[in-house]
């Protein structure tokens, strides 16, 4: 039912999910791979999965990436 | 000025991370000024509490849309983070091993702070209470079309069956402030002193259990990831 989508995406869980510890305790490396134009998400598939899934620390990704990119 | 809103940096123990095996010379330019002694480790902090001050209040404001703080507060929430970042870089030099370039391990910690003191801040204005259980709101958190919400009826009436039934009284406060009243994690994390990894949890297994009970329904079809 094309009207749930939103819900549908949000009920879908990825098992490679690292969880918010895990994917924090890396994020300054992740961040300096995407800053780097390199395949963050290849090397770390449960924090890209982790990412994708959780909004505050979709939030602090953003926000790191931004800072480390702003010069 | 270093410390001045969020406490002295004396006695914060000083830098032993051997600079010179670092790849990136601005790295290694941190990290032995920041261990040098006098007027060099002085300098080298004031720079760098500029840097997170300036960096906490571009957060701070890149994430105002999402939080009830503003205003003064709002700035008050950057210096107190950028504030208490530095101190907690300062005293966890030995931990930066390299894996990124020194600065962006350092702005993590001003990020975390801007998100944790956004979360305890929520608070002192929230515009939905705790345990507040708006479930009639529910269908529009997820952009169902009002004219086609009849039809989704079922689908919302057993999701909240099974956070009824088969969700513990924990589990259930969990799911219900922050996906039914949309409370951000970090604020009910810090409501409930419990760190985000533990509401996130509750969160992840709250939703297989609710994708199962729809599977099993025939509201959804695809299995999904889960069972991957």
């Amino acid at each position: 039912m094309r009207n749930l989508e939103r819900l549908e995406r949000f009920l879908r869980t990825d098992p490679r999910d690292v969880g918010c510890d895990e994917a924090m305790a890396v994020l300054h490396v992740y961040v300096d791979l995407v800053a780097a134009g390199q395949d963050a998400a290849a090397r770390y598939p449960g924090v890209a999965a982790h990412l994708e899934a959780c909004g505050p620390c979709g939030e602090d990704f953003t926000g790191l990436l931004l800072a480390a990119t702003s010069g | 000025m270093i410390g001045g809103r969020g406490g002295s940096l004396a006695g914060v123990e000083r830098a032993r991370v051997p600079a010179a095996e670092l790849q990136d010379e601005e790295s290694s330019a941190w990290l032995r000024r920041l261990g040098a002694a006098g007027a060099e480790r002085t300098a080298a902090e004031r720079e760098l509490h500029a840097i997170l001050v300036r960096i906490a209040l571009a957060e701070v404001r890149r994430r105002s849309a999402g939080t009830p703080v503003n205003g003064k507060e709002l700035d008050d929430v950057a210096h107190q983070a950028a504030d208490d970042a530095m101190v907690a870089i300062l005293a966890k030099l030995d931990g930066f091993r390299g894996e990124s370039r020194f600065t962006t391990w350092a702005y993590r910690f001003v990020i975390l702070e801007v998100s944790t003191k956004l979360g305890r801040h929520y608070w002192r204005n929230p515009p939905v209470a705790l345990d507040a259980g708006q479930w009639e709101l529910l269908p529009d958190r997820f952009g169902i079309d009002p004219a086609r919400q009849a039809e989704a009826a079922g689908v919302f009436a057993e999701v909240r069956r099974v956070v009824d039934e088969e969700l513990t009284a924990h589990q259930r406060r969990v799911f219900v402030a922050i996906v039914v009243d949309g409370i951000p994690l970090d604020a009910l994390a810090a409501e409930l002193g419990l760190r985000r990894n533990a509401l996130y949890k509750v969160v992840f297994d709250a939703r297989r259990k609710i994708r199962r009970a729809l599977v099993a329904k025939g509201y959804l079809d695809d299995p999904g990831l889960e069972r991957r």
